[in-house]
């Protein structure tokens, strides 16, 4: 009976000693962490690779003006300035709504043509506990030609003026530095030229590698599937984008003049093979509309 | 038998008593602030998921903050706080390891305000530096309220300011502590 007692005296002082016994770490009394699912942030410095749009969008409650130069071909040379003599441009306004949805407009001079969409993710890529490994997010666009009808006999309908495209991006950010977008794109014409199909189908690429904290590399490419005609070519730019603080400037050379959806996948009438090379640029400049709470 | 059992309870609780001497929290709040005094915009951001733990008994502080969890006004300029500066994917917490130097060590069990001292290690950016603050601890109704402010040279944690960017961010930032700590019953 005693040593029973005393045994279970001991075995209770014991415990006491064990469970009230104080970490030596403090840091054990913060507990281990949650992993969280936390969703990744720049995957492209811009929410454009160069002329595609890119898995990468607007925070919530800012707006990016765009101003977007094209200039002439580099091979017309000194007199022409390389080029730089003659600009085609575009000018445009997009809004951040949500985390994962935005909404753009904008006006390009070639063929005074405006253009709009909606891009939204259903899937975002994240890390932690039920992440997806990609982003998928899907934009639909309208551009509206606004010159006036070429032939003015013929009766003519203000939905000649549209088009509309529908595209998909799969991507994922790698690692910091590496980033990889596939965008399986159909654009839809009212009224084409002969030259091209009133359904155009293509398979873009866009990558980027980042060289510095404010300096990446990037490609931007668009396989045309359908309608590979003669005097039409895929567009392929090549750019640097360079971050300064509020502003990102995407200087790039390509063979596209287009800055649409539409244009620079249904118009690049130029040839990298044939050295018809332009340069050009983005720059962005992000503001706040809404302000976060800080 | 039965003072015996009495005994033991006592005991036993006594011991939980005793443990009482951590205190504790995961929701103190830091502002940094790092704007420059030509900077047309405010360089400044609140974190309020600060976990500190201290030990009444030895002094013994530490602070551990996750970077992503600061809040900027402007979602670009917190985008670039992680991506550019602090580098938050590679070095995701900042932490404090130290001491409270002022001996003696104020009565814990009594309401009251007292200046403290404090020396430790400052790691952030995956770089360690000595620091030296003063601070308030505040006792109330069983809790202590930790206030500190210090100044760190960014250089010193290899967060580099670029030129560009030099008249809006500070090469300096201050950090502004205030916890509000629970006791910690193990």
């Amino acid at each position: 009976m005693n040593i029973r007692l005393l045994a279970l005296l001991g075995f209770v002082l014991l415990a006491g000693r064990t469970s009230a016994q104080e970490p030596t770490n403090l840091s054990s009394i913060l507990g281990e962490d949650k992993p969280e699912k936390t969703y990744i942030k720049s995957a492209f410095k811009s929410t454009r690779v160069i002329n595609g749009h890119s898995m990468e969008f607007l925070s919530a409650g800012t707006m990016d003006f765009r101003i977007l130069h094209r200039f002439g071909e580099l091979s017309n040379g000194l007199n022409n300035f390389f080029g730089l003599d003659e600009a085609s441009m575009r000018m445009g306004l997009d809004f951040g709504l949500r985390r994962n949805l935005m909404i753009g407009i904008g006006r390009s001079t070639f063929k005074k043509e405006l253009d709009g969409y909606i891009k939204y993710a259903p899937i975002s890529q994240a890390t932690g506990p039920g992440a997806s490994p990609l982003t998928v997010a899907l934009v639909t666009g309208i551009t509206a030609n606004t010159l006036l009808f070429a032939d003015t006999t013929r009766k003519n309908y203000f939905t000649s003026r549209l088009a509309y495209y529908f595209q998909a991006i799969i991507g994922r950010k790698f690692s910091d530095a590496f980033t990889l977008q596939l965008t399986p794109t159909l654009v839809h014409t009212n009224l084409t030229s002969v030259l091209a199909p009133s359904d155009q189908y293509a398979l873009g690429m866009g990558g980027r590698l980042k060289v510095s904290r404010r300096v990446a590399l990037t490609v931007d490419y668009f396989y045309r599937v359908n309608g590979r005609t003669e005097n039409l070519y895929d567009p392929l730019s090549v750019g640097v984008d360079i971050e300064t603080g509020g502003h990102v400037f995407q200087l790039h050379f390509s063979n596209a003049t287009g800055m649409n959806e539409r244009a620079f996948i249904n118009e690049t009438t130029n040839s990298w093979g044939e050295a018809e090379l332009r340069f050009g640029f983005n720059l962005s400049r992000v503001f706040q509309l809404k302000k976060q709470k800080a | 038998m039965k003072t015996i059992i009495l005994f033991i309870s006592l005991i036993a609780f006594g011991i939980h008593g005793i443990a009482q001497d951590k205190y504790f929290t995961k929701t103190g709040t830091i502002r940094i602030d790092a704007t420059s005094s030509t900077s047309p915009e405010k360089i400044s951001a609140t974190n309020r998921t600060v976990s500190c733990v201290l030990d009444t008994k030895t002094g013994n502080l530490l602070f551990v903050v996750l970077m992503k969890a600061f809040q900027f006004e402007k979602a670009l300029m917190q985008e670039h706080f992680n991506e550019n500066y602090v580098e938050s994917d590679k070095f995701p917490k900042a932490d404090f390891k130290g001491q409270v130097t002022s001996a003696p060590l104020p009565d814990f069990s009594k309401d009251g305000q007292y200046p403290i001292q404090v020396k430790g290690t400052l790691t952030m950016h995956g770089q360690s530096k000595q620091v030296d603050a003063k601070g308030t601890i505040t006792l109330k109704d069983g809790k202590i309220i930790l206030e500190s402010s210090i100044e760190v040279l960014l250089g010193d944690y290899s967060i580099s300011i670029p030129g560009l960017v030099a008249d809006k961010v500070s090469k300096t930032a201050s950090i502004v502590i205030d916890c509000n700590l629970q006791p910690y019953k193990g």
